[in-house]
């Protein structure tokens, strides 16, 4: 089949960003994000399982300042995503459908997501 | 109004005929993942920075390997089914979209046996070490 470049709805240029519809790209762009993140994940856990010297390796690679920036990004998107996706399944039960109460949602996604980031890593740094 | 019947639509499935199975496993492995994923990350911030016989300790106790490979089954599960959406989404090249669909597939698949497998060769060294 020839693929004809036509417009595509709902023509995304013509629209003003709103919280709504920032929020929502913001929950595949961190669906994304984490999905790449899982390379840590099993890097981490395979430095393990192959010994000692291996998760040596892997601590200080994590524990460099470029290890510490990617786990921090992945902590706010894991944060972000579980938030938002809880937001999500509400709507999935018919729940919060209204919109006064999408934008309540909404900002207390965004305010949760950042609190929880930052109370993880202060907790981190202090035990 | 539809002129078909409940079970005609039943046995059908939709023109994917896999009914509502692709949307319904995202939501249950989502629901799965609010405890375990607020789980890993508390457990993470205790012992992600200690010494390895601790970490080996950790993931090689019976309940913590059984939800670590829970957590990992949900986790590539999830991603696999939430990338999926968004191939299809947004790649309309039909050879493109299934190369990409299957690449996916082939490496979260990987990956997640690989971290599978890792999770229960650490409880192995995990009881070696203790001679339990």
């Amino acid at each position: 089949m020839a693929t004809h470049r036509r417009p595509l709805s709902p023509h995304l240029q013509v629209y003003r960003p709103q919280l709504t519809s920032v929020l929502s790209i913001l929950h595949r762009a961190t669906g994304i994000v984490l999905s790449i993140g899982t390379l840590l994940l099993v890097y981490w856990l395979a430095a393990i399982a192959l010994g000692p010297e291996t998760h040596a390796t892997a601590q200080n690679i994590l524990g460099s300042w470029f290890g510490l920036l990617l786990l921090f990004l992945w902590s706010w998107a894991l944060f972000y995503h579980l938030s938002n996706g809880i937001r999500h399944l509400f709507w999935d039960a018919g729940q919060g459908f209204e919109l006064s109460t999408a934008y309540q949602s909404g900002y207390a996604v965004v305010v949760s997501s950042l609190v929880l980031t930052v109370l993880a890593w202060v907790l981190a740094f202090s035990t | 109004m539809s002129l078909r019947t409940p079970l005609a639509r039943a046995r059908g499935l939709g023109s994917a005929k896999e009914g509502v199975q692709h949307w319904w496993a995202q939501r249950v492995t989502a629901v799965a993942l609010i405890p375990l994923s607020v789980w890993f990350v508390v457990s993470l911030l205790a012992v992600a920075g200690a010494d390895y016989p601790t970490v080996v300790a950790w993931v090689g106790s019976p309940v913590n390997t059984a939800l670590l490979v829970i957590l990992l089954f949900s986790v590539f599960y999830h991603a696999l089914l939430g990338l999926q959406v968004v191939i299809e989404d947004y790649i309309h090249t039909e050879w493109l979209k299934h190369t990409v669909l299957i690449s996916v597939h082939f490496a979260l698949i990987l990956l997640g046996v690989i971290a599978i497998v890792s999770v229960v060769r650490i409880a192995f060294i995990a009881v070696l070490s203790t001679g339990v």
